[in-house]
């Protein structure tokens, strides 16, 4: 049957192509931020991105596998995010005294993921019932219910234990206890233990598991029911379950992703994570190429930094970044540029 | 052909569906036997396809019975027909055109060759055995199909004849024990068309499976098929071996016109 | 008496919500696309009827006109430059411009004005009719006439006007309808241009009763029109009506009578339960493909 191959052809094969250079990207990436945090050449405006950068192309990876693979409009990551990262917020707090930073950051984020996913299951229930642009809207109502709801909710402890309401007149906490989440102002004395390095190695998970679930009898079943739903039914493709498995895992990163980002500030409110940072991440998703997880990763570092580089425009850096994004739609969408584009590329596998 | 003795593998009872008052089927009966090769004829917008629907739930019936395997279908899903073992390809085209054509045939193990997720994040040595597997007998199917040129082809830039033919391959990888061919033929030159009767009768005695098909091309269905049923407005016209529909007055009416 | 006093601000606030939806909605219906930025175009609505009315000392009946010419060229403008190149585009590339156009307001309108909030002047006498025990201030009865009005002129010209025929001709089918000789390109700019005037009537009811401009001023308005929308069944005219009203109405109820924080909460979840149990929104058609 198939002929054994060598390391090289592996590497350099189609399938495995994009995921080597996915790694090759992120390895190179954190060798280079590392060696020039060590030699002090970056400035405190770049290293404090640095965290947040990796929680973003955690979440957009995820929702890649929902949005580019499983072709489902979803405009409620940030939803996820949030409750990630206040789960983990309240998780870190309460073992704030008991449980050393590293072992307690890996705790949070499994905590945070495995929360987000069991959400993002119940959510999935009714939300993949529909489809298209309905499907869109409901993402983005749970999104603003999340935020809302979280908005409202207290969490504590003291001696007695964990305390958590939703109504501030019957939060009250025994003397020496802690407030971990104070409805509006969020959480406002977080341990930051979130870290770059963390962060990378959650990109690699990240990577290591849309990845392996693309390749996978279940990443075609994903892809199969986006291609043709119809189609994949007939071949006894449960499209529901698949559907949920895209939904679920996205879901679940995004929570990942959420508790990084929580534990790497001392104060944050939920409203960081509304309607906007869902859009943010789905231009990402977009920009990046739908179902193009390196285009995903290399998106979302130079969008998320090309507002920070245009820093210095002030006022107008958000006019400008919103006309780069007008312009690439227009110039990605242009009929005439694309068939130059491809008759380019027909010519190079000629030569080949 | 037909040994009566036998129970059919599958019978539909009296099967009728209306569409907001208007009926598109109605009161059709329909046995088919173990290995056999059934047509399913008819003048355009008779209800033939709306018959393949019915029969893999894609629509549900207004009336009647659909029995596979002795066994009564009703509350089944699409997914449900295809996992109780009937497959079927559209008139319309319909690959995962996004997916290689290896890629396609391998969606159709997706249910005989299992692993969980975790399995497949976690990359466990089960994994590796089962995708095997799948690798391995989808290879064969695309041999069989005559495919196997095209592996690495992204489906949707297949030749229309190559399209058609996957389809079939990617039913048959479901492991089905009845196949539902909508117009295999269409669009295909009579060399083609040649080929692929021969296939058709090859898949039935290699897999051992029966097959209903529609089709235009009268040269095939009278050529493969042992007995078949014509369909007009809806309804049974005629039913029997070629010979008896070819001299059949009232099947002669229908496709002439008056 | 309080449950109708409640009613009543439940079907102004419903109107305006009605008001914005039937842009989105008919944006939807012809052109097939979720206009994203038709919130921000409120916002400049807004700023363009404050400055007539306090830098210009125009009359209100005046500052309406004003705003909505100028929202009217904006939107068609818009339309043209960054929506029409993409109409064989996939359905995500014009979100994404809308989104992009949406910033693009946002930041110009910060960049032109500031971010700082500005007061709207009082447009509307503060008074209130009294009936018997129940009193309706004349701001909540004037945006639900002009909710009213505005409805059944829209209903008028989509049913009866030879261009109103030929809207509902582009929504069924755009392909059929250019085969008929009807221009596609000015029906969907014609439909952007009476979204954007729509657009400005309720930016000025709602600083009425908000009286806020700043520039992120028409999001959340614009996220629950387009809620409405959704809830109506987009697309449909009737459907953002009933939809815009409704969704005013349990979100002053909630307020009233549950939770004034978890008021948003409750609106989108009736959201999700409504199309749970009717996928396509309350009068919205079903979906089928064809197999």
């Amino acid at each position: 049957m198939t002929k054994k191959k060598n390391l090289f052809q592996i590497l350099v094969d189609d399938r495995h192509r994009a995921r080597t250079i996915s790694y090759t990207m992120v390895i190179a990436a954190y060798i280079i931020v590392e060696a020039m945090l060590r030699s002090g050449n970056l400035s405190n405006l770049f290293i404090n991105l640095l965290v947040p950068v990796t929680c973003y192309m955690v979440a957009a990876i995820g929702l890649n596998l929902n949005v580019g693979v499983s072709g489902e409009l979803n405009l409620g990551q940030a939803g996820f995010m949030a409750i990630g990262a206040f789960s983990g917020i309240c998780l870190s707090g309460f073992f704030a005294d008991t449980i050393p930073a590293v072992p307690r950051l890996m705790l949070a984020i499994l905590f945070g993921a495995l929360l987000t996913a069991l959400m993002g299951f119940l959510i999935g229930i009714p939300v993949l019932k529909l489809q298209g642009d309905y499907l869109a809207i409901v993402t983005l109502a749970f999104g603003e219910i999340v935020k809302n709801l979280i908005m409202n909710l207290y969490v504590g402890f003291d001696r007695t234990g964990l305390k958590v309401s939703f109504v501030q007149q019957t939060f009250t906490l025994e003397e020496g206890g802690r407030i971990l989440l104070n409805g509006p102002m969020g959480s406002t004395s977080t341990q930051k233990i979130s870290t770059f390095t963390a962060g990378m190695i959650l990109v690699i998970i990240a990577l290591a598991i849309v990845y392996n679930l693309l390749y996978s009898r279940h990443g075609r079943a994903i892809m199969a029911a986006r291609d043709n739903r119809i189609a994949a039914e007939s071949v006894g493709i449960s499209v529901s379950r698949t559907k949920m498995l895209a939904f679920v895992v996205s879901a679940s990163l995004a929570g990942a992703a959420g508790v990084l980002y929580g534990l790497n500030y001392s104060t944050l409110i939920v409203s960081k994570f509304d309607f906007n940072t869902s859009i943010l991440i789905l231009v990402y998703v977009v920009l990046g190429g739908l179902g193009n997880i390196n285009g995903t990763l290399i998106a979302t570092v130079i969008l998320f930094l090309l507002p920070e580089m245009l820093r210095s425009l002030q006022a107008y850096r958000m006019l400008i970044y919103a006309v780069i994004l007008i312009l690439i739609m227009l110039i990605t969408n242009n009929q005439s540029l694309r068939a130059g584009l491809q008759s380019l590329r027909n010519r190079g596998k000629k030569d080949e | 052909m037909s040994d009566t003795s036998k129970t059919p593998i599958l019978e539909v009872k009296e099967l009728g569906i209306d569409f907001g008052g208007l009926t598109a089927v109605n009161d059709l009966n329909l046995q088919i036997y173990d290995r056999e090769i059934v047509g399913l004829i008819g003048p355009n917008g008779a209800g033939k396809t709306t018959v393949f629907n019915l029969l893999t739930k894609v629509y549900k019936p207004t009336r009647g019975q659909i029995l596979f395997e002795g066994r009564d279908t009703a509350g089944q899903t699409v997914v449900g027909m295809n996992r109780a073992g009937i497959a079927r390809t559209f008139q319309n085209i319909r690959l995962f055109d996004k997916l290689t054509v290896l890629d396609n045939v391998r969606t159709g193990y997706h249910n005989s060759v299992r692993y969980s997720p975790f399995t497949a994040v976690l990359r466990l040595p089960s994994y590796y055995a089962r995708e095997r597997e799948i690798e391995g007998k989808s290879r064969e199917l695309l041999k069989i199909m005559e495919l196997d040129q095209y592996t690495d082809v992204t489906a949707g830039n297949l030749p229309y004849g190559a399209q058609r033919r996957l389809e079939i391959a990617r039913a048959l990888a479901t492991g089905p024990k009845l196949l539902l061919l909508d117009e295999p033929a269409a669009g295909m030159n009579p060399q083609e068309t040649e080929n692929l009767m021969q296939m058709i009768r090859f898949i039935r005695d290699h897999f051992g499976i029966a097959i209903l098909l529609i089709e235009h091309d009268m040269q095939l269905v009278m050529g493969i098929c042992e007995r078949i049923t014509v369909l007009n407005y809806g309804m049974m016209l005629a039913e029997g071996t070629p010979e008896e529909i070819r001299s059949n007055p009232a099947v002669i009416k229908a496709y002439l016109g008056e | 008496m309080r449950f109708l006093s409640y009613l009543m601000s439940g079907l102004g606030l419903g109107s305006v919500y009605a008001i914005i939806a039937l842009g989105y909605t008919m944006v939807y219906g012809i052109a097939k696309m979720l206009n994203f930025a038709h919130g921000d175009i409120i916002m400049i609505g807004a700023y363009v009827s404050f400055f007539a009315l306090t830098r210009f000392g125009l009359p209100v009946l005046a500052a309406v006109p004003a705003a909505m010419a100028v929202c009217t060229v904006l939107g068609v403008l818009i339309e043209r430059m960054a929506y029409k190149p993409l109409r064989q585009a996939t359905s995500l590339s014009v979100l994404i411009t809308a989104i992009g156009v949406s910033y693009f307001l946002q930041n110009a309108a910060q960049i032109l004005w500031s971010s700082s909030t500005k007061v709207f002047p009082a447009v509307i006498s503060n008074g209130a009719l009294q009936l018997g025990e129940l009193s309706i201030s004349y701001l909540t009865l004037v945006t639900i006439l002009t909710c009213v009005v505005v409805m059944v002129c829209l209903t008028l010209f989509i049913n009866h006007t030879k261009t109103g025929s030929a809207m509902r001709a582009c929504a069924e089918d755009k392909g059929a309808a250019m085969l008929m000789g009807i221009n596609v390109n000015r029906i969907i700019s014609l439909t952007f241009a009476i979204g954007s005037a729509l657009a400005a009537i309720a930016a000025i009811l709602l600083c009425a009763s908000y009286p806020q401009v700043f520039p992120t001023l028409g999001s959340m308005p614009g996220i629950k029109a387009f809620t409405a929308a959704v809830f109506g069944g987009i697309g449909s005219i009737p459907g953002a009506f009933v939809g815009g009203l409704l969704l005013g109405i349990i979100e002053i109820l909630s307020r009233a009578y549950i939770s004034t924080q978890l008021s948003d909460a409750i609106v989108f979840g009736v959201l999700v339960v409504v199309l749970l149990i009717k996928p396509t929104g309350i009068l919205g058609r079903k979906l089928s493909e064809k197999v």
